[in-house]
């Protein structure tokens, strides 16, 4: 039988959960209740006695201090409305699962199949509610109703004997597993029909290709030998679907694309990837010779380089826009937990260090009415911080780094990058730890979580547009908790040497991971039935690809494979044996000994034909906005400082632990009261060394609208110079690509593609010229490239968008700066060229203007400046150094003075330009390439002869008082601001998210 | 051998700190720093009674699915030892009346505190203080000026009148189960770290008081002083540059979370060997 348990905070003690959403209804809705309250429900379903049942209730599953307890009658009383919010089932419930474990820890008995515990909550609604209202707060607010569903109660409704009913949301059905066989000699009307009703995202051309493979007599001939017809099975069809997807195959990198300039020329670039990102790392590790720090690039599950002669570094960004747009919360933090896995997944496996988080959103105060299906941006935020909270949080992982980037294109598509770096032993036991191979023989052994339908048809999904069907099994939940246990035996299993390959299952699961850890064999027998189901009724193809998370696949020698399945049942950590690895050269399923999937390595993963885009780029009529200088710069200054893509992200970047292991030396938030912005990550990994790695990026989608090459450009040079100002090698860096487009294939829905593509490939020359440039290896990377929304007329693309993410080293974080004034006395200066770009700037954009001149890099003349930098910084010749990039010099001297807690006298006349420049232009200019340096006094002489022949302006001092004072090109103050008004400006806009 | 002092710190099913802590084990002078995981302990190869001095760390046991650290007492509680029908629990209660040390930082507090080990009044082992949800209803990462109580009982603070550490949680205020409880801690100076504002006064003030503790409350000891457990990290300030500031201020090499360390390893070198 079920009982219900339900949980309450005893009478006097603060609610802070129930204050909480209070405060959210009124700030997501615009719904005043006079109060909410919240009760936890437990619903078991499961052979317990009663006594069993009490046990549990009063033992783990409440606190006796604060809290009260009700079995199978009602706590809730004195409410106006309730509403119960519940999972769907099927839908990951990690509470659940945590307290099912708590159960059979106290009885000493396992759960029998089908017995489980289902939370939910209960929010008590105090005011002025009805039923409608109610409904929309469940709806718009409390609940997701992809994955929950919820009851609404009034107070007259509530049973006063037994509460709400009992419901289990067990997954039923009687689906028996079958097979079925898809008919591919049907006209090309019919094969794309197939391709959209299966959700494929395949299109004619690889629809005929795969007709033309079951044609193929000699495919027939292995086809019937192994039992199986002319036609495909739908293990096979749904396999090649996920293999072929765009997400997994990155066919638009890797198109043939037919370019052609503003001028006409043309041109053909076989592949984006291979030739602009591969091809930039092979020139510039050649280049490098016996310094290349490079030690695996491109072909694992992240990049690696060289710490130092003992560590190695392990470097990974994702992107996870999809089901963060359709499910905030879980998206994210499966989003954090999935690139967690990237790391340890890479070579023979790494330990976790840090985290990196870059969101792209509308503004959380958007006003406008949304289309349908998109949530509001304000809960897009609250849920996606939430979720990589979460992940991080709860994982160990601090997250150091991260930037939020507003635009109001975002609201069709959401851009969440989650960033993880995981440090490895350069050798284990005996060999390179960046390596690894699967032997022949080798068993398939799955770890971790069990397989549901979650995120089935995750990687055909995120390969299209946001649309009315989008399936609800896109979205899985993450469980932080289950991989951090399996993370723990996997690191003993790695030093035990039980292994001798392992990945991670992310998009396409088992068809992904299993099959590309077969390459190194050349093939597979995988007996689908032995994977263990968190429910029955799942299809042998739906087991193939589902998205389950918490999951490993590793290669286990057979004479380890014991020991390694006794370690996994010690620690407690589901593990299976799938089969083996092969060398039959084939891709080979089988459910209950029966063969369902049987298709060439070959054909499974280089059949895929190569897409042709045709790109043309077009030098659009932009022009510079005409309007005359303010007559209050303060005031101008005052309301850059509080946009949304300046000002303070403290209350988000409080939200994420950043300390934990204790290695964050350079934290996100800095200066005299804990609260600038730091530009960059140091991160200590190793307790016996001062070595450190660096951590940054670069982001700047607004000059996409004017040029994509110099947006790349940007953003290359903003990560490099976040990350030398704090004290990173520039000489001891690799770079991270991370692409989110919208879709750049010409079509009846994207009329614009040619334009599109154009962008893309002038974002991709500009990545080879500047890494090329910089000497930056590029060692991992990933692009997302449908991050379009269309419902009925109405679409939305989101503007190009390049994260740009650098890691690196630091010799001795005893030498790191950071970016706040230190002192009065301190001499101000200011490195670089201030020039006439504000096209694209977030002073023109708050001037509603767009503007032409788009920032320039002279990379060679940056390299310089920034090796000097270093070579100061190893003198201990800085004292703070901070770069400028939104809102230019006017918003970095600020930023600087008020987290330093100083003021700064500072001369415009003494800014270095190359043109005659107006005050405002000067202050606010976004040329790249420029850092602010603050020096003691008495380093005047050392430093100014190391800069001797650079430009290294002395531009004003740090002062005792409290104003920011900046004298114009009359010598008359321009700006003349007291510093504590300026911060409370730029902390004002995001401080109650 | 018999001179080395054995630190042991339980890692597994969520715990996250267990490196630093044993790290700072080992920087305070502690010979053996063992990072032990508790399926070790369940399977019996690893016995508490091994080690004088025990650390329950930080992190998410069971991502505090039921209520921090909840289901991680329970495991204490209920899961055997392989082979036995003695718990870890049993195994600790032994552990404390050997008169050995434990400490609980974050969610090692939580854990003693549901537990019932802290502050363990009236020596029944009966939970009567509880940590629960920050006023602010969210997790939060800043740090925190501490008064140190110096008539506390507490061997880990002997000596030290105020600390600056990271607090870095979701569930940190500690409430008592009736005012009496509340009184008889202050009573017997159990309190041994408050949240302080500039002046190093206790404080109830959000965001020096980051979670609304009553009585300004970070940690508390049990009556023997040798069961201690607090919401801040000391194991995240063991150097200078773990400060916040220390690129701006003159700071000692050493930070002041390793004191609490150095005072265990000293009251075991004193006491125990």
């Amino acid at each position: 039988m079920a009982w219900r348990i339900v949980v309450g905070l005893k009478a006097g003690v603060t609610d802070a959960r129930g204050d909480r959403v209070q405060r959210e209804i009124r700030e997501h809705l615009g719904i005043e209740l006079e109060s909410v309250r919240t009760l936890d429900v437990y619903t078991v379903d499961a052979g317990l006695s009663d006594a069993e049942v009490d046990a549990a209730a009063y033992g783990p599953f409440s606190d006796p201090v604060i809290q009260q307890v009700a079995i199978n009658q009602p706590l809730a009383s004195d409410f106006d409305m309730l509403i119960e919010v519940g999972f769907r089932p099927g839908v990951t419930d990690n509470i659940g699962r945590t307290a099912r474990e708590a159960i059979q820890y106290q009885t000493g008995r396992v759960f029998a199949a089908g017995e489980g515990v289902y939370t939910s909550t209960q929010y008590l609604l105090n005011g002025q509610v009805d039923k409608a209202t109610a409904e929309k707060i469940a709806s718009g607010f409390l609940a997701n109703g992809l994955i929950q569903r919820w009851s609404i109660l009034s107070r007259d409704e509530l049973d006063p004997q037994i509460g709400v009913p009992v419901t289990v949301p067990k997954v039923t059905g009687d689906s028996t597993p079958q097979v079925t066989t898809i008919n591919l000699n049907v006209s090309d009307e019919e094969l794309l029909q197939i391709s959209r009703d299966g959700m494929l995202a395949l299109n004619l051309e690889e629809m005929t290709k795969l007709q033309a493979h079951v044609n193929d007599p000699a495919v027939q001939q292995v086809r019937t030998h192994m039992g199986l017809g002319a036609e495909l099975t739908d293990v096979e069809l749904e396999a090649l679907a996920q293999t072929w997807s765009e997400h997994c195959k990155h066919k638009i990198f890797s198109a043939r694309i037919e370019y052609q300039d503003e001028n006409g020329n043309r041109e053909t670039i076989d592949s984006l990837f291979k030739t602009y990102i591969v091809g930039a790392t092979r020139e510039i590790r050649k280049k490098m010779g016996e310094r290349d720090f490079c030690l695996s690039v491109f072909k694992d599950n992240a990049g690696v380089i060289r710490f130092n002669d003992d560590w190695s570094l392990v470097f990974k960004v994702e992107t996870h826009n999809s089901p963060s747009a359709l499910d905030p919360y879980g998206g994210a933090l499966t989003g954090i937990v999935g690139v967690n896995r990237d790391g340890v997944g890479t070579g023979m496996g790494a330990r976790l260090i840090f985290n990196t988080d870059v969101f792209c959103f509308a503004s959380p105060f958007l006003e406008k009415e949304l289309p349908p299906r998109l949530l509001h941006p304000r809960r897009i935020f609250e849920g996606v911080v939430e979720g990589v909270e979460h992940g991080g949080n709860k994982s160990g992982i601090p997250t150091v780094n991260g930037s939020l980037v507003f635009d109001d294109r975002f609201a069709g598509k959401p851009l969440v990058y989650c960033g993880t770096a995981a440090i490895m032993p350069a050798e284990l036991n005996g060999k390179p730890c960046h390596e690894k191979k699967v032997l022949v023989g080798d068993h398939i052994v799955m770890a971790g979580g069990r397989i549901g339908k979650d995120g089935i048809h995750g990687a055909t999904f995120s390969s299209e547009e946001l649309h009315e069907g989008s399936p609800v099994t896109a979205v899985q939940i993450g469980d932080p908790i289950t991989q951090r246990k399996m993370f723990d035996f996997l690191a003993i299993a790695q030093q035990r040497g039980l292994y001798n390959s392992i990945t991670d299952n992310g998009a396409g699961g088992l068809s992904s991971s299993v099959g590309e850890m077969a390459e190194d064999t050349g093939g597979f027998e995988m007996h689908l039935d032995r994977a263990p189901l968190k429910y029955p009724g799942l299809q042998p193809w739906e087991i193939l690809i589902s998205e389950a998370q918490e999951r490993m696949t590793l290669a286990v020698p057979p004479e380890s494979l014991a020991e390694f399945m006794s370690l996994a049942a010690e620690m407690d950590v589901e593990v299976a044996d799938l089969g083996l690895f092969t060398d039959s050269g084939y891709f080979h399923c089988l459910y209950e000994g029966k063969t369902v999937c049987y298709l060439s390595m070959e054909f499974i993963h280089e059949g895929v034909p190569q897409m042709v885009i045709p790109a043309r780029w077009e030098v659009k009529d932009h022009t510079e906005p005409e309007f005359s200088q303010p007559a209050d710069l303060n005031a101008t200054l005052a309301g850059l400082l509080g946009h949304l893509n300046i000002c303070s992200k403290e209350s988000v970047v409080r939200r994420y632990d950043h300390e934990v292991q204790a290695g964050t030396v350079i934290k996100p938030l800095t200066g005299a009261a804990n609260d600038g912005p730091s530009d960059a990550a140091v991160f200590r990994p190793v307790f016996d060394s001062f070595e450190g790695t660096v951590v940054s990026h670069g982001i700047c989608p607004t000059y996409s609208d004017i040029d994509t090459y110099h947006m790349m450009a940007c953003a290359i040079d903003e990560g490099l110079r976040n990350y030398v100002s704090t004290g990173g090698n520039i000489d001891h860096v690799a770079g991270l690509d991370n692409f989110c487009w919208c879709d750049p294939v010409k079509s009846e829905k994207t009329p614009d593609g040619e334009y599109k593509a154009a962008q893309l490939v002038r974002a991709n020359k500009a990545l080879y010229d500047y890494c090329v440039a910089f000497g930056v290896p590029l060692i991992s990377g990933k692009d997302s490239m449908k991050n379009d929304y269309q419902i009925g007329d109405t679409k939305i693309s989101i503007p190009p968008t390049v994260l740009f993410s650098v890691i690196g080293k630091i010799e001795d974080v005893r030498k790191a700066v950071s970016m706040d004034v230190k002192r009065p006395g301190d001499l101000v200066y200011l490195l670089g060229i201030t020039r006439d770009e504000l096209g694209g700037s977030e002073y023109y954009q708050s001037l509603g203007a767009l503007g032409k001149n788009v920032p320039r890099v002279d990379a060679s003349y940056a390299l310089d400046l920034y090796r000097a930098v270093n070579q100061a910084q190893a003198q201990g010749l800085i004292a703070s150094c901070h770069d400028l990039s939104d809102g230019g010099l006017g918003v970095c001297l600020a930023e600087k003075a008020f987290a330093g807690g100083f003021g700064i006298n500072a001369d415009l006349r003494k800014v270095k330009t190359d043109s005659e420049l107006r005050e405002d232009k000067l202050l606010f200019s976004e040329s790249q390439s420029r850092l602010l340096i603050t020096v003691r006094a008495e380093n005047k002489q050392d430093f100014e002869a190391l800069f001797s022949g650079r430009d290294a302006c002395h531009i004003g001092e740090v002062t005792e008082s409290t104003q920011l004072k900046i004298l114009g090109l009359q010598g008359q103050p321009v700006i003349h601001s007291d510093i504590y008004q300026l911060k409370d400006a730029w902390q004002a806009p995001l401080r109650e998210l | 051998m018999s001179k080395h002092v054995r630190s042991m710190v339980i890692a597994g099913n969520g715990t996250n700190c267990e490196r630093e802590v044993a790290n700072a084990c080992r920087l305070a002078g502690a010979e053996v720093a063992d990072i032990v995981h508790v399926a070790e302990l369940l399977a019996g190869r690893v016995r508490l009674e091994d080690y004088h001095f025990l650390n329950l760390a930080g992190g998410f046991l069971d991502g505090d699915d039921l209520g921090s650290a909840k289901a991680g007492a329970n495991r204490l509680l209920s899961a055997p030892v392989a082979g036995t029908a003695e718990t870890v629990a049993d195994q600790l209660r032994q552990f404390v009346a050997d008169g050995k040390l434990v400490m609980g930082v974050c969610n090692g507090f939580q854990l003693m505190v549901k537990m019932g080990l802290l502050p363990n009044l009236d020596g029944s082992g009966r939970q009567t203080t509880s940590l629960t949800f920050n006023c602010g209803g969210r997790f939060e990462d800043r740090w925190s000026r501490l008064r140190v109580d110096q008539d506390s009982p507490c061997v880990f603070t002997r000596g030290l009148d105020d600390l600056y550490l990271p607090v870095r949680h979701g569930e940190g205020k500690f409430v008592t189960d009736s005012e009496a409880t509340l009184q008889t801690i202050e009573q017997q100076h159990l309190a041994v770290v408050k949240y302080a504002d500039a002046d190093l006064q206790p404080t109830l003030a959000y965001p020096d008081n980051p979670n609304g503790s009553v009585a300004a409350i970070a940690g508390v000891c049990d009556p023997s002083g040798r069961l201690f457990g607090l919401m801040p990290h000391p194991e995240a300030y063991v150097h200078r540059t773990h400060h916040p500031r220390w690129t701006r201020e003159e700071l000692p090499e050493k930070g002041m979370g390793l004191w609490l360390y150095e005072n265990a390893i000293r009251f075991v070198r004193d006491e125990l060997l």
